[in-house]
Formats: structure tokens, sequence, C-alpha cells
């Protein structure tokens, strides 16, 4: 186990690593940050002597460098438009986003789970039909379609929830605003996390329901069978633990980049998240909110991919942690 | 008394291309703490069989004709319910590959377990004690620690003796063993052959063999069936059949079987092929096969014929039989 641990960290400080590099190559290419910065009224003189006092005139590996030191401080730069640490920024912007995951999330987890089963265990009855046909236009269906329509029809046409923004928000610890505490806060996530979830959930009702088929034609199952078990303990026990050990790895994967799909969802619903604060730096070409964003997205997703690893190997007996 | 009695079975499968009969007209007795092999090429229907009896066909196979009758009842047509507290009690399986007839994420206890409380109102306590016995019973060495372990930490042959001590949990009175030495090495299934047919004479449990190996059919049981693209072909005592066999396709099957007495010998083998089910020959579907095919063979099916204490569906076994019976 311990062993596992310090295998997975090593290899999350070589994929970090790849990260910020690739994360800090690509600024060169996203514009000259200055003329974000200093208005039109100055000289070019001016702009030199700002260039070398930011240091953007040193050669890439110097300012790659310099610019890991400080990452390993802690320290991800300050954004040009806000002034103040990028990663500050984030991770202020961070409870909106894994709030609107975190409800998505929960919407896959408990629709995906029976509607896979059923389906599976009942594979030609009109409701599975049903379900399947709703979800393969779920999957065709682009999330930012998903979301205009939910908005129309439900905030405009009907106008039983709201349509943009976090709502009424209590603050937690100190410094989590959470807008599940409250009445308003819950009915302004529920859009926003079905239309995060639309992709996602369909998706999963497939996977489960083709893995769950797999899993109830093989020997053991049949063996179950013979030995006189009931079909709920069949489905339940020897079907399901064993349908959901790959779902989980994929699941785990999913998780991380649902936290990048938040950009779209976030966007048409004003959501002040994250995925917003990175499309506003990308408009406004505030590289160090841009790479700082890509490392906060990047270690999201190794630590998640390291929990869902770990909860593998607490439920497969076949996978001895200590040994890998 | 009998204790299972087959009559004129028959399993269709619905498929695209209409509907195909993969068993037909499937007749046998069984008698209590009698041993029953069947054998056939693969896809003659013997594993079908093995799960007919037990009415555990999944679609879209289902049985379309004839009656499973053990212990008085109609197997074929009992409710759900009913079959259920007949499987793994009165009538237990054991299949082919123990590799993958364990479910990996649960440990052999629980396994066993679970199947005590599906039939006993019964403490975990009293059915872990019933388990460990079982399993010392197949010989299992240390079965206290063995049961609190998963299959992958059991070799092949001990998760066989598993399957066995599932098998013989509630003390059923029929095991049905779909080929339950194929997947093992030869050596292990000396082994698992002696230990099933010592538990089965030492607590007179009925048992119907299916294989594939002549070897093992004759070392186990004392009547055998042969089955023959999903019909039975010839049926009688094991060792006369194996001595003398009536038809053809029983002869070829013995006949390629190497002779290890005569080194160097060539195989003989049976020219073709087992036909697909959507394509069986009209008359007696063997005779494409049958070097001693007549006319007669490929338009009417065979009935089935007795001669000595065997029955055999074939035509010139019929002719031979009926010109004895003239001579005298």
């Amino acid at each position: 186990m311990v062993a596992f641990l310090i295998r997975r960290l090593i290899q999350a400080f070589i994929v970090m690593f790849v990260v910020s590099l690739i994360g800090f190559a690509i600024q060169s290419s996203l514009g000259d940050p200055l003329r974000e910065l200093v208005g039109q009224s100055v000289s070019e003189q001016q702009r030199e002597t700002l260039r070398d006092e930011m240091g953007l005139n040193d050669p890439f590996f110097t300012q790659y460098l310099r610019f890991g030191e400080k990452v390993l401080k802690g320290d991800l730069g300050t954004s040009y438009f806000f002034k103040q640490p990028a990663l500050e920024v984030i991770l202020n912007k961070l409870p909106a986003t894994l709030e609107l995951v975190f409800g998505a999330v929960m919407i896959i987890s408990i629709f995906s789970i029976p509607l896979g089963v059923y389906t599976a265990i009942r594979p030609y009855n009109w409701v599975s039909r049903l379900v399947m046909g709703f979800s393969l236009i779920g999957i065709s269906v682009p999330v930012f379609l998903t979301g205009i329509l939910l908005t129309y029809l439900f905030a405009v046409e009907l106008s039983w929830l709201p349509s943009f923004g976090r709502g009424e928000t209590v603050v937690l610890f100190g410094s989590w605003e959470t807008g599940y505490f409250t009445r308003d806060g819950l009915l302004h996530l529920l859009l926003p996390c079905i239309t995060l979830a639309s992709i996602m959930l369909p998706l999963f009702i497939r996977l489960i329901r083709a893995e769950m088929m797999e899993v109830l034609s093989l020997d053991y199952v049949k063996f179950a069978k013979s030995k006189g078990l009931s079909p709920l303990r069949i489905w339940l026990v020897h079907g399901l633990k064993n349908t959901m050990l790959p779902i989980i790895t994929v699941g785990g994967m999913q998780i991380g980049t649902m936290v990048a799909y938040t950009i779209v969802t976030e966007t048409i619903f004003q959501w002040p998240g994250m995925g917003f604060l990175f499309l506003e730096a990308v408009n406004r070409v505030d590289t160090p909110l841009i790479v700082a964003y890509l490392i906060v997205v990047g270690a999201i997703f190794v630590i998640t991919n390291t929990l869902v690893d770990l909860i593998y190997g607490l439920v497969n007996p076949t996978v001895k942690l200590a040994r890998q | 008394m009998a204790l299972l009695e087959v009559r004129n079975l028959e399993v269709s499968f619905r498929t695209r291309e209409g509907i195909i009969k993969p068993l037909r007209d499937v007749s046998f007795t069984l008698n209590q703490g009698e041993r029953l092999g069947i054998i056939g090429e693969s896809g003659a229907g013997k594993s079908i069989l093995a799960f007919a009896i037990l009415n555990l066909l999944s679609r879209p196979g289902y049985i379309s004709g004839g009656q499973v009758l053990f212990d008085n009842q109609d197997l074929a047509t009992l409710s759900e319910k009913r079959l259920r507290s007949i499987r793994g009690s009165r009538v237990a399986m054991i299949f082919q590959d123990p590799m993958t007839t364990l479910n990996p994420v649960m440990t052999i206890g629980q396994q066993m377990i679970e199947s005590l409380r599906a039939h006993r109102k019964i403490s975990r306590k009293d059915a872990r004690v019933i388990a460990i016995q079982k399993l010392k019973q197949v010989q299992i060495p240390s079965p206290a620690t063995r049961i609190d372990q998963y299959p992958h930490e059991l070799s092949g042959g001990m998760r066989q003796r598993v399957t066995i001590a599932i098998a013989l949990l509630l003390d059923p009175l029929l095991i049905i063993a779909d080929e339950p030495t194929t997947a093992l090495d030869v050596t292990i299934q000396a082994e698992i052959i002696s230990l099933l047919l010592d538990l089965c004479v030492s607590n007179n449990v009925g048992l119907v063999l299916i294989t594939h190996d002549l070897c093992v059919l004759s070392q186990m049981t004392r009547r055998m069936i042969v089955m023959y693209a999903g019909r039975i072909v010839e049926q009688g005592p094991t060792k006369e059949i194996i001595n003398d066999a009536q038809h053809p396709y029983t002869q070829g099957l013995i006949n390629a079987l190497p002779q290890l007495s005569i080194p160097g010998t060539e195989l003989k083998q049976i020219p073709g092929a087992v036909p697909g089910l959507q394509h069986v020959p009209s008359g007696c579907a063997f005779n494409p096969r049958c070097e001693f095919s007549m006319d007669i063979c490929t338009r009417v099916e065979p009935g089935f014929t007795c001669s000595g204490g065997c029955s055999v569906a074939c035509h010139m076994v019929e002719e031979l039989v009926n010109s004895m019976g003239e001579d005298l």
C-alpha cells in the first residue's frame, strides 16, 4: 500500500512536470500579454523595457526554470488581469466548479446504475427500448445545445428554475461557498448539473448495460443459477459487483474529464467557476492564469485517478496494491 | 424406482433464420444412485441437454416439447420458484471450467454459504461449519483457512474440488456434471474422477456425466448414451457399447481412439464434420459421413431398434436384427 502510494506520487510528479511544461510552452503562442496590460499610448520603447522587466525576453528555458522554481514554492504567477496570485484566483472559483461536478456525478450515479442494470436484465421490454433510445439522443446532442434547450424550457417558458448564477450561497469552514444548503442554491444547481450530466449519463447507462449483459452470460452466473439462488441475489451480488469493477476505472477518469467539460456548461449558465474563469483568461491572454488552470486541472486528474485506483484495489480482491 | 425420466425432450432456439432444434426426441431414465454417461462430439447437444434437465436454458433457447420427470414433477413445466427450490438442493450441477465457474470477487465461503442459506433456514455460523465439513470431504487441505480465500488463490484442481463441494452441500439426489474434467491436466483429471466417483457411490447420488472422453466415461458409468446432431443414436450398458458398438457413428468414435498398445498405427477418423443445426441432413443425420449409408438412410429418420441390451437408431442395424429374427 505504501509502496503503491510512493510509486503513484512519483508518477504524479512526472505527469505534473509534463503538464507544466506544455502549459508553459503554449503561452508564448497565446499572443502578446502587453497589449492587454497597457493602453495604446505606451510607446514601443516603453513596452520593450516592460518586457525586459517582466523577463519576457529571456530564453525559453530560463523562463521555465524561473517559473518552475516559483511553482515549487507554491507560486503559480500573478494574474495580469486580477493582479492577484493566479492560484488564489483559481482556488476561489474551485468550490463552484467542484459543486457543479459533484451534482452531475450524483445524478449520473443515481440514475445510471439502476437504469443500466434494468436494461441489461430486461433487454427486450419497452421500458428498456425507451431508455436506450433516449440515451442515444442524449449522447448525440452536444452539451451547449442541451443547456440552451433546458434554459429555454424551464427558465424562459415555464419560469420554474433560474437560468444563471449560483443563487444564494452559504459559507462553510471559513472559505468554501456552497449552494447545497439553501433552497435557492439548489434550484440554481439543478439545470447546470443536468446539463453537465447529459452526455455522461447516457454513456454510463450504456456502459453499465453492456458490461452487465456480458457478466450475466458468464459461467459463474450460470453456476449461481444452478445453485438455486434468487434472481435478485444473482443480479445484485453476482452480477453488479463484477459489472462495477471496470465502470469504476472509467468513471474515475471521466470525473477529470467533467471538470474540463464545465467550461461549456459554466459559460451557458454564467456559473462563476473555474471553467468560466479560464475562458475569460483566454480572451484576456492572461497567461499565468491559463497555465495555473492547466496545472490545477492536471492535479485534479492525477488525484482522482489515484483515488480510483485505490478504491479499485479495495473492491477487487484479485488486485493486491502492495505487490504492484 | 426412476429418479429422473426424460421423455421425448425437445429444445428449440429462436433465431433470425427461423427456429432450430438442437435437441430432438431425447428419452432416457436414470435410477437412484445410477451413473449415466452422455457422449458426443462438440455440437451434439450434450451441454444443452444438461441445462435443459434443470430448465436452465437462457434465451433464445427453450424447451419446446417433452417432459423431464424428477421426483414425480415435470421440470419442463414447473414454476420458476419451485424449480429454484430443486436446483442446487435436489439436483446440482458441476461445470466444465473451474476457472470461470466461481465468482472471482467472492470468497469460497461466501459462495458456499449463500447456497446453503438459499435452501435452508440456517445461521451463517452453522452454514460455515457445514461448508468446512464439505471441503474436507473433497480432500481440500486446511479447509478452515481455504474457505476465506478467493478463487484466484486456488489451483484449477482445487477449484474443481470446491465446485464439487458446492454441488454436494445440500446432499442432492442427482448431480449433472458437464465435462467436469475437460479443462484440467490429465493427472488432476484422474484425481477428480476418482473423487467424484467415490462421493457418488458413498452418498448414493445419481450422476449424469457429460463428456467427450470415452475413457472417463467408461471408468465412471454403467450406462451410456451416444448423441449425434441433437439426437440419441445409441443407448445401453457402457461395457456392451464399448466392446460391441452397433451404430456406425459409435464405432467411428471408438475406432478414433488412439491405441497405446500398438504404437505407430495411424488414427482412424470419421470423415466430414458434425452438421450445423440449420442444415441437419434429412433421414439419418449421420448418413453423409456413414460408410454404410443406404438409399433409405437419406430419406427416413431411423427409429430405435433393440439389439442386445442396447437401443440403436440405425436402418442397417434394424435390417440386421429383422433378418436374424427371420432366420430363427
